[in-house]
């Protein structure tokens, strides 16, 4: 996959959430604040923006813009989050990805997150989405399942971990301070970032 | 939605503009939404800087001024502000002294907050010290939760360490005013009504006519438990009693803050702070200095906090010190 591949990957997660804003927003406003799906709206039409103006030349400065623009657009906890997701993905990227070096991106992404959020699986955050989706596509490409089947697998191991969070008692975040009264929502970190997921399936097709 | 503005998205933008026409011996920034002392740098003097997401005025903008803030950065509507935003706030009021951040207990804000203060540091090499205040009891249990949040104390933190700091206090002095004022304050808050952001369009919850939420934040989120509306004396009981089995106050002299959410009217804040002076009576905790008023809010929400704080002279000094801001001015 080269830059371009790529950034049709972010432009389609950006369509997604655009697509998805009521959809984030009322999901955040029942255990949060209601804002979710405004800011990554925001962030993600800032990013496509800084695509158009200053097309990348690397997958590696394609993440770090989109990084850095998250970071400077979104504020709340989805801009940290996000941001540095994307920066670690920046590091992480070779010149040209295959499925191996996709799986390896996506995989310093998540330990982006868990290290900005220091949050662990089970608090009814992003990392419960993308926690099981990393783990699904290094073993599915480890079984030797070819690119699009193993990015289905990861898609689904994402949807089950946010449906996963429906039950769950939020332990970080501001959900967290809604107590029991969190249960019985998806948590909307959780439902954006498997759309991040369903982005690339949507538009990679493998090396 | 009824409300003042052109279009949803402009609203920081616009009430900015009005915000720097209003007071112009404040400087704005616009381009970061920083609003700045008119003064700032001031030589030798530690530098405060605070910020949040917006839909909590006065705070922090209108306290930008000599006795209280350096500096406030202007997120979106309950939005963290962004790291770019806190940096240019902190270049902005680095005297020499170093620079405290005044940061509340929100995910959002500590995260954004502590990749801010790395930035100044490495870029200017502006020393940076963050005071995170949690002050909210109705957040009972920290191990599960993202900790207490901060809400009225914050506004009192930025009096007595804007005061302190205009004393010529070194930063650790004045981090260490600002962290005694949050560990002897606590706060409960009450809505009748939720709010509504501008670009949402609809209220963030539904609150039944006849019920009130206990326990809630100032962005809106709903509170601990939902109960029929009752009288004032009742609900000041549901505010102060939690408080005052959190931390023992007894027989030291409090600076008691009665606050509004946005859509209150100071009538019924009065009727409040009535209600709550007679309970600190019964519990044998005198009332040193009081603030009564909107300071903290969450838009158009209707409903108020209680924040106690427990005051010794020093504190109590600090407190009667010149301010000089657009929403708190005295002793000038």
């Amino acid at each position: 996959m080269d830059t371009a591949a790529l950034s049709a990957w972010v432009r389609e997660f950006a369509r997604l959430v655009r697509e998805n804003r009521e959809l984030l927003t009322d999901l955040d406003a029942a255990i949060g604040d209601g804002d979710h799906g405004l800011n990554m709206d925001r962030g993600l039409t800032a990013v496509t923006a800084a695509l158009d103006a200053h097309p990348p030349d690397s997958p590696s400065a394609l993440f770090k813009l989109a990084g850095m623009t998250l970071i400077s657009k979104v504020g709340g906890a989805s801009g940290p989050l996000y941001g540095t997701a994307f920066l670690r993905m920046a590091a992480a990227a070779d010149t040209v990805v295959d499925a191996p070096g996709f799986a390896k991106v996506l995989r310093a992404g998540l330990d982006g997150v868990a290290a900005r959020g220091k949050a662990t699986p089970g608090d009814k955050t992003m990392l419960d989405a993308l926690s099981p989706a990393v783990d699904a596509l290094d073993d599915a490409l480890t079984a030797g399942e070819p690119f699009a089947g193993a990015l289905a697998a990861a898609v689904q191991a994402a949807e089950e971990g946010r449906e996963a969070t429906i039950p769950l008692v939020a332990r970080k975040g501001r959900a967290s301070y809604l107590g029991e009264r969190s249960a019985g929502h998806a948590d909307p970190g959780a439902t954006s970032v498997t759309l991040l997921l369903t982005a690339a399936a949507a538009t990679l097709t493998g090396p | 939605m009824k409300k003042l503005v052109n279009d949803p998205a402009d609203v920081i933008s616009d009430a900015l503009l009005g915000f720097a026409a209003a007071h112009p011996e404040v400087r704005v920034d616009h381009e970061h939404r920083v609003v700045v002392r008119g003064d700032a740098p001031v030589r030798g003097k530690v530098g405060l800087v605070s910020g949040g997401g917006s839909g909590h005025e006065p705070l922090h903008a209108g306290f930008v001024g000599p006795g209280m803030l350096d500096a406030a950065c202007a997120g979106e509507i309950f939005t963290s502000p962004v790291p770019d935003q806190m940096v240019a706030a902190t270049r902005a009021v680095d005297g020499g002294a170093g620079v405290l951040h005044i940061v509340k207990n929100y995910t959002g804000d500590v995260m954004n907050f502590e990749m801010a203060a790395e930035l100044a540091e490495a870029g200017t090499g502006v020393s940076v010290t963050a005071v995170v205040t949690d002050d909210d009891v109705a957040v009972q249990d920290s191990l599960y939760t993202a900790g207490r949040r901060g809400v009225g104390v914050t506004v009192l933190v930025e009096k007595l360490a804007g005061a302190a700091a205009e004393q010529g206090r070194p930063l650790a002095g004045v981090a260490d005013v600002a962290r005694k004022v949050n560990a002897n304050g606590r706060s409960m808050g009450v809505a009748l009504t939720s709010c509504t952001v501008p670009a949402a369009g609809k209220p963030t919850f539904d609150l039944p006519p006849g019920e009130m939420e206990v326990g809630i934040g100032i962005h809106g989120e709903p509170g601990r438990r939902r109960v029929p509306v009752a009288p004032a004396s009742e609900i000041a009981d549901m505010l102060v009693s939690p408080i005052l089995a959190d931390l023992d106050y007894t027989g030291s002299p409090v600076i008691a803050f009665v606050n509004g959410m946005g859509a209150t009217p100071l009538i019924e804040l009065y009727v409040m702070f009535h209600e709550v002076g007679h309970l600190l009576a019964k519990a044998g905790v005198p009332v040193a200095r009081s603030l009564v008023g909107p300071y903290i809010t969450s838009l158009d929400m209707a409903g108020c906090s209680v924040t106690l704080l427990r005051a010794d002279e020093e504190l109590l000094r600090l407190w009667d010190a010149p301010v000089r801001t657009p929403a708190l001015r005295w002793g000038v």
